[in-house]
């Protein structure tokens, strides 16, 4: 027997990060608890060497067309990667003073990168699905991962089990697909797309429902803000980012590349989608006293701006979400890292009036915190404006005018909590009981998305550029 | 006698619907989960009769990648399902509700 020759330098960042969970998960065993720490720097730094791996490797396909480097995966996976590095830089504070850290906390962590880093990359619904759940599975873990707190407890169950509910409906798409199709490459089902039958409409309709519910999209988002607000800080921050990086992955994958919209009318039924998420994530948003409950909503909202990118189905639509993703990546991460540079008498600062009066006692940290709100109201000059700016125009273009009018209408509701929460910072007396705890990774990290938020809101030109030939993978 | 491929996609379907119901209606987190589980089953049958329609291997293979995620989220459910049940000593979905929504 002959095995296929299979060329494994292409997949050289995923073997990094592979090999690293491994070899985290198994040393964690061997380390005394007060030398876990050592394991956030054997993290770091295999995310680095990935990162590095992912500009120098070279694009091709493999594993008989299932996987596929191209410029699109290679943008995806940087976000990704960018992503895992910025949380370990903002856990190992937290982590080490709950004394939860753990080898296990970091092996979780880069899995659930590694998931993300496959359904980038994947060009075959099977290997999107092996993606998906190498991502998930982690992040249910990692939500329960303060054993002893009952909300953490409470935040894994639900999100577990609404999670596994999501991904049977995923599954039962994928093979009513297959049945259609004849294959889950998805070349083979883009060219069985024009037959239309029933079976492969209802299929892309589960297929669906499974990302809408990674996304957070309405009305499959009920899980988002308990899992959020129950969670330990850092993995909150860390999930609201790349459950979404994934789930948007796979659907520029499976939409965009794979089913023209001409032939499946997928296109107004995702509108609708989009349409409603907007919506309700920023409406609920106004009513929310808990920071975490806040950035839960707002992490939904930002799932249906990002969608319209999505309908448009167009070069423009599908870069716009790209870059979308990166600067949600950076505002979303350094709002969570201010959160994390706070503590109320040793618990989480997770309400809005902790951030009473910070701008008098911390104007650094009460700066950053504006510009992140600003960056996720989308308020020029930060690149949350641009990031707007690019999805609602590529959506226009494609004439959904409906679409747009939402989003912007909505955009301006979502001013009015991102603002309540800078306007807080600025009024009242400070409250004593809150202190600073952050450390030096935790400034690191805030300092590093306040740049890419600002540089990005300023010179958006040579990144945008850059992620044009993201477009290159369209037909 | 050959039973057509309909019958198995329609005791599938059957099988998915029976495990959506017990996931909505069901109380119990250890019930939910085994209905989840049904519910993978009846995928599993729906791409073995695909794979034996089409004459693809495709069909079966995913359905080994399918058992092996079953296996993980079995190993990951029952251990959050234990922890729960340690401190609450209940895993009724309605009495674990410390987060409001």
């Amino acid at each position: 027997m002959t095995l296929p020759q299979v060329d494994l330098r292409i997949i050289l960042p995923e073997i990094t990060v592979g090999i690293a969970v491994a070899v985290v998960m198994v040393w964690a065993a061997f380390l005394p608890q007060d030398r876990q720490r050592l394991l956030r720097w054997v993290s770091g730094i295999a995310l680095l060497l990935a990162l590095l791996e992912v500009f120098v490797v070279s694009g091709g396909a493999a594993f008989g067309g299932m996987y596929v480097r191209d410029s699109l995966t290679k943008s995806l996976q940087i976000i990704v990667m960018l992503t895992a590095i910025l949380a370990v830089w903002m856990s190992g504070a937290y982590m080490e003073r709950t004394r939860l850290e753990t080898g296990e906390y970091y092996a979780l962590l880069l899995s659930a990168a590694l998931g993300a880093l496959l359904m980038a990359a994947s060009a075959d619904l099977l290997l999107l699905f092996l993606g998906l759940e190498t991502l998930s599975i982690p992040l249910y873990v990692l939500a329960a991962i303060a054993r002893g707190d009952l909300r953490s407890q409470e935040a894994g169950m639900k999100y577990f089990l609404l999670g596994a509910f999501s991904t049977v409906f995923f599954l039962y798409g994928l093979a009513l697909i297959f049945g259609a199709a004849g294959s889950t490459s998805l070349a083979r089902v883009a060219s069985a797309a024009g037959t239309g039958s029933p079976l492969l409409l209802a299929g892309i309709g589960l297929v669906t429902i499974g990302l809408a519910f990674k996304a957070a999209v309405v009305p499959f988002h009920a899980w988002a803000p308990d899992v959020y607000e129950g969670a330990p800080l850092p993995v909150a921050a860390y999930m609201s980012v790349i459950a979404k990086v994934g789930a948007f992955a796979a659907m520029i994958r499976v939409f965009v590349l794979a089913l023209p919209g001409a032939v499946v009318p997928w296109g107004t039924a995702l509108a609708v989608l989009s349409m409603m998420t907007m919506t309700l994530g920023n409406v609920a948003a106004l009513l929310q006293s808990n920071l975490k409950r806040l950035l839960a909503y707002s992490s939904i909202a930002h799932a249906g701006f990002m969608l319209t990118g999505i309908i448009a189905a167009n070069r423009a639509g599908t870069s716009a979400v790209v870059f979308y993703l990166l600067v949600y990546t950076l505002m979303t991460l350094g709002a969570f890292g201010v959160l994390l540079g706070l503590a109320r008498r040793g618990e989480e600062a997770d309400d809005i009036s902790d951030l009473t009066g910070l701008a008098w006692r911390s104007p650094a940290l009460a700066g950053a915190m504006t510009l992140f709100m600003a960056s996720l109201a989308g308020l020029p000059p930060t690149a949350g404006f641009f990031a707007k700016l690019y999805v609602f125009s590529a959506v226009l273009d494609a004439g959904y005018v409906a679409v747009v009018i939402v989003a912007v209408l909505t955009s301006v509701v979502s001013a009015y909590y991102y603002l309540r929460v800078a306007y807080t910072m600025f009024i009242g007396q400070p409250s004593p009981e809150v202190e600073f705890v952050g450390g030096r990774w935790v400034s690191t990290a805030i300092i590093v998305t306040a740049a890419g938020v600002l540089l990005l809101g300023i010179i958006p030109a040579p990144v945008t550029t850059f992620l044009e030939q993201v477009a290159d993978a369209l037909k | 006698m050959i039973i057509p491929a309909q019958y198995y996609l329609t005791i599938s379907a059957v099988l998915f619907t029976l495990g959506m119901v017990g996931v909505l209606v069901r109380r119990n987190a250890l019930v939910i989960f085994m209905s989840i589980e049904l519910m993978l089953n009846s995928v599993n049958l729906t791409f073995v009769t695909f794979a034996r329609q089409l004459a693809a291997i495709e069909g079966q293979v995913a359905v080994f990648f399918v058992v092996v995620i079953a296996a993980v989220e079995v190993v990951v459910g029952l251990a959050i399902i234990i922890a729960i049940f340690r401190t609450r000593s209940t895993v009724d979905i309605d009495d674990v509700d410390l987060l409001r929504g």
